[in-house]
């Protein structure tokens, strides 16, 4: 079990697909069910999305990590777009400045265990998500 | 990535890979409108039987494609959509209302036979 780190670039919405495809073969790789493989697919898929939709470019980056009796994977989004002006607004649900997608940060908490974001405006966005092996 | 669209009689399958990117389901938007209007199809069955995510921007696309067939005057049904796939899509709060969805392509063809024989 020596997953380790991951990093992915994210410029371009075929990076999209490198990362969740990367993220589910760390997940299985880990021992996650097929189904929260798909769940932490789809959570990377969003946060990627995120980052071509609003910073053009950032990264995905995927940690095996290890809790006091627990195997889990940390995915961290960072990117230095042009952040998050109101990051409570952009944690409901409906939200969406670029008036298509909208549903990114909440659904991704949804999907997810942990969650945390921190972001300034003009300093670009970091979202840190964790998942726990069942 | 090209989506293989098969004809079948007034039907369409456009049979979706698991690795599409965004530009491959803006191509295939327009591909399948084209190929409605081409064909005179009266049904388009999207098989996503093999999509491993279905994220914000798929299923936003999945919905745009059935409205815009709808007003080309035809009916998309989608199938295959997979349970782990359908569960990360109730968690992320996507929907695809109004768009019709059936278990597989062989209860897709099924549906859309016994429509249209009524409808005649």
């Amino acid at each position: 079990m020596s997953a380790g780190e991951i990093r992915v670039a994210i410029n371009s919405d075929q990076d999209i697909v490198i990362a969740r495809q990367k993220g589910r073969a760390m997940a299985a790789e880990l021992g996650f069910s097929s189904g929260d493989a798909t769940l932490i697919a789809t959570a990377i898929s969003e946060l990627a999305r995120n980052i071509v939709s609003y910073a053009r470019k950032g990264s995905i980056t995927l940690k095996s990590i290890q809790g006091s009796s627990r195997v889990g994977i940390l995915v961290l989004a960072e990117d230095d777009g042009p952040g998050i002006l109101d990051i409570r607004q952009a944690l409901r649900d409906g939200f969406s400045t670029s008036g298509s997608l909208g549903l990114g940060l909440p659904g991704v908490r949804r999907l997810m265990d942990d969650f945390e974001i921190t972001s300034q405006p003009g300093q670009g966005t970091t979202v840190v998500v964790k998942k726990w092996r069942q | 990535m090209e989506v293989p669209i098969l004809k079948q009689g007034a039907f369409l399958i456009a049979t979706f890979q698991a690795a599409l990117s965004d530009a491959d389901l803006n191509h295939l938007r327009m591909g399948l409108v084209q190929q409605v209007v081409k064909f005179r199809s009266r049904a388009v069955i999207v098989d996503v039987t093999a999509m491993d995510v279905m994220d914000s921007f798929a299923s936003r696309t999945l919905r745009e494609i059935a409205h815009m067939i709808r007003l080309r005057g035809a009916e998309t049904v989608i199938v295959g959509i997979q349970p782990e796939v359908a569960f990360a899509m109730v968690q992320l709060g996507l929907t695809l209302e109004g768009v019709a969805t059936a278990l597989d392509l062989e209860e897709g063809l099924a549906y859309l036979n016994e429509k249209f024989r009524t409808a005649n």
